[in-house]
């Protein structure tokens, strides 16, 4: 009916001025940003958006993983055999091991007992295949293929065959972020395992890793290894994290510094482990009464005010 | 020497399916893994700036709003980093667009240069306020690669507007 339609059409007609439509956006950008970057409370905007972006992602990398596909399928037989004796070489050389190790297990365990210690958990999870790195310059992050739909959630560390590689930062319904231990200021308690110092190791932003505020005369030589202490109650015990590439001890600083690198290929791409969730481990004391009294007192005091304390 | 208006070749009217669809596949190309590549442009950026500059009643802040936000989901980086990038990127397009378009394509190249260079900047400044590592040069690159780029990108999105080549000689224009 528009040809009927007699009302001209109005002149001008330009909407809202463009600086009050620019204000409008630019602070709905900030108040985004301070809300991610402060409060973390985007994840539901986020997972929304996901479900538009995630297709989209897939599409733009199903070519690569395509080729890389016809890649593997064309290698030749050659190197096809060489990695096959190389695999049963060293599945031969950890047998020994492998086949003592249920063994010592139920011995650790009857011995653990016996002491009276706690159990050691063991360990278990998803094997999740790595998709792509995140494009993100400023972070070190990987997306692998579990998320909500498989019981993931954010916390989870991830290990790969030689050791740590991080830890699951955000759940998308289908697909989740690993945050790299190599990413800047993410933090892993760990243990020397020559000597049993306890410490926890930075990610540089660069790949590599450093053991920050060790004493000047801390026994640290180069070539230890470290493993996780599982102090944070989020890693288990005893995975290796990292070894010591560098140990500079400059007496004008109080500090040594303590370059390491990753023992895990975690810039490389394939296939890690999603460890499930961790036992919780015991409560900590209420610093206001450890202060005063014996230590097992003081547990014994907590266990009795906690549940008083919960609404 | 007269200066010539460029874009005065009488086009047709742009569809707005065109415009979503070059916006897609912008989307599509960011998302690819050589997007990692030094030198790579944004394209999302590039075409949002093609058509904030030719089209800035159809395509304005609100779409540059809605595809930084999708790049920030995507590339896992802050909600609003790309958002507020775009944002200010689609309001100096729109509002040099009548004078960019007077000039001929490789001057109009060096005109857009500093407004994609805005882009880098905002994401570099936002994400050092938050506490992030300096990425290197390499991440400046890409405005120079896009600019470069400009000429080939406006004659490959104008391709669906040229008329048909035939001559009527009863037809005014």
């Amino acid at each position: 009916m528009a040809a009927f339609d007699h009302t001209p059409p109005p002149f001008f007609k330009r909407g809202p001025a463009p600086l009050a439509m620019l204000t409008l956006y630019v602070a709905l950008a900030v108040s985004l940003l301070v809300l991610d970057a402060k409060f973390h409370y985007l994840d539901l905007l986020r997972q929304a958006l996901a479900v538009v972006t995630h297709p989209l992602q897939q599409l733009a990398h199903a070519p690569a993983r395509g080729l890389a596909q016809a890649g593997e399928y064309l290698q030749s037989v050659d190197t096809l055999h060489d990695e096959n004796q190389r695999l049963k070489r060293t599945r031969l050389e950890s047998a020994p091991l492998m086949l003592r190790l249920q063994q010592l297990e139920v011995e650790n365990a009857r011995l653990r007992r016996l002491l009276a210690v706690r159990e050691r958990q063991s360990a278990g999870g998803q094997v999740a295949q790595v998709l792509y790195a995140a494009r993100d310059p400023f972070s070190r992050r990987i997306v692998v293929d579990k998320g909500q739909q498989d019981k993931i959630v954010a916390g989870l560390p991830v290990v790969d065959d030689a050791g740590i590689v991080g830890q699951v930062t955000r759940v998308y319904p289908f697909v989740s972020e690993v945050t790299l231990i190599t990413g800047k200021d993410q933090a892993v308690p760990v243990q020397i395992v020559r000597n049993g110092l306890r410490s926890v190791v930075f990610g540089l932003g660069n790949g590599q890793l450093e053991l920050r505020f060790m004493p000047a005369n801390a026994d640290v030589q180069e070539g230890d290894v470290l493993v996780t202490s599982g102090l944070d109650g989020v890693f288990l015990p005893g995975f290796p994290v990292a070894r010591v590439l560098k140990v500079e001890r400059d007496s004008s600083y109080s500090f040594a510094r303590i370059l390491c690198v990753p023992v895990a290929g975690v810039e490389n791409f394939g296939e890690v482990m999603i460890l499930a969730q961790r036992e919780a481990p015991p409560p900590l004391p209420d610093p206001a009464e450890a202060v005063d009294g014996a230590p097992e007192e003081t547990v014994v005091k907590t266990r009795k005010t906690r549940p008083l304390r919960r609404p | 020497m007269q200066t010539t208006f460029t874009s005065s070749r009488i086009l047709l009217p742009v569809r707005p399916w065109f415009i979503a669809l070059s916006l897609i596949v912008a989307l599509l190309l960011n998302m690819l893994p050589t997007a990692w590549w030094p030198g790579v442009p944004d394209w999302v950026a590039l075409v949002l700036c093609f058509w904030s500059v030719r089209e800035f009643r159809k395509v304005g802040m609100g779409w540059a709003f809605l595809l930084g936000l999708a790049m920030d989901v995507a590339d896992a980086s802050l909600m609003g980093q790309h958002a507020l990038a775009y944002v200010l990127l689609a309001y100096g397009a729109s509002s040099l667009s009548r004078r960019v378009l007077w000039f001929p394509l490789l001057q109009q190249a060096l005109q857009i240069l500093p407004l994609l260079a805005i882009v880098p900047l905002i994401q570099v400044g936002v994400r050092m306020l938050a506490g992030s590592d300096f990425p290197g040069l390499g991440f400046f690159v890409w405005p120079l690669v896009a600019a470069v780029l400009w000429a080939p990108l406006s004659l490959l999105l104008l391709l669906p507007q040229y008329q048909p080549v035939e001559h009527d000689a009863n037809r005014p224009i």
